[in-house]
């Protein structure tokens, strides 16, 4: 008791100690910390929209605080730590490099529960979640396989990690359900966020022939290139169709809102456990951003495939699951791939004329 | 033919924020300061440069703030590293830090906003003509601004009286302050020059290339622009060259991947930058008795008063 007190004390002194310590200390403190700054209308903005949703849902019960722009590495353990130290409870780190800077905070402070965004290292006051992204990939494949008049996809890829090649194989099987001999031009830009250089990539896409531009970088500066050319897109995140307004097909959209309610209120009712939770389409997890510049019949067969893989009768990496080489990849998951393959994908499907940086 | 004319035209639009950027520090490197804030005046320019525009809808009222703020950026650095004579490199360093983030204060209010980019030039006829045309006449107003800016630094460097006085205080100040030359104050002039510069070229990215704003949005730009004021081995010709090269890098690379020729794309993004040491080391073989650099590069000026 004396120990939770003197912690009590020592937040208020961190946090700068103004208010009435009685309310405050009553109070379920919640933290956040992010990767960019919560205006990049991308991956921060969706968190942020996410940790606004909290607030809203809770009101007085909680208090929250975010810390922007923090580095992955190092530096993001101060930042964990400094939150712990503000009285924080519950803490989100919301970025893939904070995974070990948050498990060894988690392993120094036992009575303080984290929750970190699309890692795989977990402990007993260690939650990670994600989502299951690659189902919208598949949606936006089949779309874009139907708008396209030239047959060529350009997708602009951040870094080849597994989620950004499963995203672009889950496209191309989406794609080859529609046309069997779509092509995909793929750049990869080494960077989540350059938008001059997202931009550069996107004209020299449609330069080349492509007609549908994908991206799985932060910054809508390719929907823009697509909008200004007259060509068709699809935005990352969050909804860009401000950005394209007679461009953006549909946008994946990180709706963390449900999940982030979920886990506050087991903080409350003291029932948090830690876990592991991939959500896709059937959890909303992700949402897709209204299905638009499209015929009718198209956005119907979208609808109906996005209806399907929330009710779990279709899985976009369905066995067989060819590989470049022409082979079966073995099937794990019964009838589909296992998590674990698509976790950690690291090969393109057949169909892409493409060689997998690295391989 | 019409995807090489489609490479040029985005090669000369990437390669605009580089050179704008570097003909200010070359200048600025020029009267013997290295001011490493390009980063942080850029930074500061696109949001300031975005925020006018976006007010008054004129891309023009855009480009002057982003030139004011890259300006107050430079005024920042010319108080601290020529009035206090403090190092330069850490105050530049710092300059950069502090413009990153002041821009994403400024800039928070109209994140996610847009505007019109700047016009493209169109001549009838003219413009029309095959291949040339767009490429010579079909450009926004500051890819002509950024050649025309950088012809008139070469004169003003090689032709004028004030522009050998500047060469002499980079090269030697305290000469130049025996001659009875004004170094400090000659060298915040070409300080708030090349924050004007800064300031122009950030303001570009969101005026011309991408008509939004988002912090960190020049996302190293500033840098590839101090290398590329080393690799000129600070000429205003071998500027000119060494911007569209770079530019060509960039974008060459994007084509090569989207092609599905096999260079690593990494390699290539590495391409400049290992350009510049290459020419580094050409440089300091070619000539014997020091490098092209100007001499009081870097140092401390303080006059005995």
């Amino acid at each position: 008791m004396k120990k939770n007190l003197l912690a009590a004390a020592a937040a208020l002194l961190l946090a700068g100690g103004v208010t009435s310590s009685a309310i405050a200390a009553d109070k379920l403190k919640v933290g956040f910390i992010y990767l960019g700054p919560v205006g990049d209308l991308g991956w921060t903005y969706q968190h942020e929209l996410a940790r606004q949703a909290v607030v809203k849902e809770f009101g007085d019960k909680i208090e929250t605080t975010f810390l922007e722009n923090v580095p992955e590495g190092p530096d993001a353990e101060r930042a964990v730590e400094q939150l712990v130290r503000a009285g924080n409870k519950l803490i989100f780190t919301t970025s893939f490099g904070y995974m070990d800077p948050t498990l060894k905070v988690a392993k120094k402070y036992p009575n303080v529960h984290f929750e970190h965004c699309s890692g795989y290292k977990r402990d007993k006051n260690m939650s990670t979640y994600s989502a299951r992204w690659y189902q919208g990939r598949y949606i936006q494949g089949e779309i874009a396989a139907k708008m396209s008049k030239a047959g060529v996809l350009g997708y602009i890829g951040s870094f080849p990690i597994p989620e950004v090649v499963s995203g672009i194989n889950a496209t191309m099987i989406g794609a080859q359900t529609v046309n069997p001999n779509i092509k995909v031009k793929i750049i990869w830009v080494n960077s989540w966020f350059d938008p001059g250089k997202e931009a550069d990539a996107a004209k020299a896409l449609l330069d080349q022939g492509a007609d549908i531009i994908m991206q799985h970088t932060d910054s809508p500066a390719a929907m823009q290139i697509a909008g200004e050319r007259g060509k068709l897109a699809f935005g990352q995140d969050s909804e860009m169709i401000k950005f394209g307004p007679k461009a953006q097909l549909t946008s994946i959209l990180d709706t963390w809102a449900p999940y982030y309610i979920e886990r506050v209120k087991a903080e409350l009712d003291g029932t948090w456990k830690s876990g592991d939770t991939w959500g896709g389409l059937e959890t909303k997890m992700f949402e897709m951003a209204p299905y638009t510049n499209m015929p009718d019949d198209v956005k119907k067969t979208a609808e109906d495939t996005q209806a399907a893989i929330a009710a779990g009768k279709l899985h976009p990496f369905k066995c067989p699951v060819v590989a470049q080489d022409g082979k079966d990849v073995e099937c794990k998951g019964g009838d589909h791939l296992a998590d674990d393959q698509i976790l950690g994908m690291n090969f393109y499907v057949k169909g892409i004329d493409d060689k997998l940086p690295g391989k | 033919m019409e995807l090489i004319e489609a490479i040029i035209l985005s090669v000369l639009a990437a390669s605009t924020p580089l050179l704008l950027a570097a003909t200010g520090e070359l200048v600025t490197e020029r009267s013997g300061v290295l001011n490493l804030g390009v980063e942080g005046m850029m930074i500061v320019g696109a949001a300031c440069g975005f925020g006018g525009a976006w007010l008054t809808g004129s891309i023009i009222v855009g480009a002057l703030c982003g030139m004011v703020a890259g300006t107050l950026m430079s005024l920042l650095f010319a108080g601290m590293a020529l009035g206090l004579a403090v190092n330069q490199v850490a105050t530049g360093l710092s300059l950069t830090i502090f413009g990153i983030g002041l821009s994403g204060l400024i800039g928070a209010g109209f994140v996610g906003e847009r505007i019109t980019p700047a016009p493209h030039l169109y001549i009838p006829f003219i413009t029309n003509i095959p291949l040339i045309g767009r490429i010579l006449f079909g450009e926004d107003g500051f890819v002509y601004l950024s050649l025309a800016l950088i012809a008139a630094v070469w004169w003003f460097l090689y032709r004028t009286r004030a522009g050998l006085i500047m060469r002499a205080c980079g090269d030697n100040h305290v000469s130049a302050h025996a001659l009875g030359y004004p170094v400090l104050r000659i060298r915040m002039y070409a300080v708030m020059f090349g924050g004007a510069c800064a300031g122009l070229a950030g303001a570009y990215l969101p005026l011309a290339y991408t008509p939004f704003f988002i912090p960190g949005m020049t996302a190293g730009r500033g840098w590839i622009a101090l290398a590329l004021t080393v690799f000129a081995s600070w000429r205003p010709g071998r500027l000119v060259i060494g911007a569209y090269l770079f530019g060509a890098v960039t974008i060459l690379q994007l084509h090569a991947q989207g092609a599905g020729i096999g260079i690593p794309s990494q390699f290539m993004s590495s391409l400049p930058y290992l350009a510049t040491v290459i020419v580094l080391v050409l440089l300091s073989r070619a000539r014997t008795g020091g490098s092209t650099a100007p001499a009081a590069l870097g140092t401390v000026f303080v006059p005995d008063r």
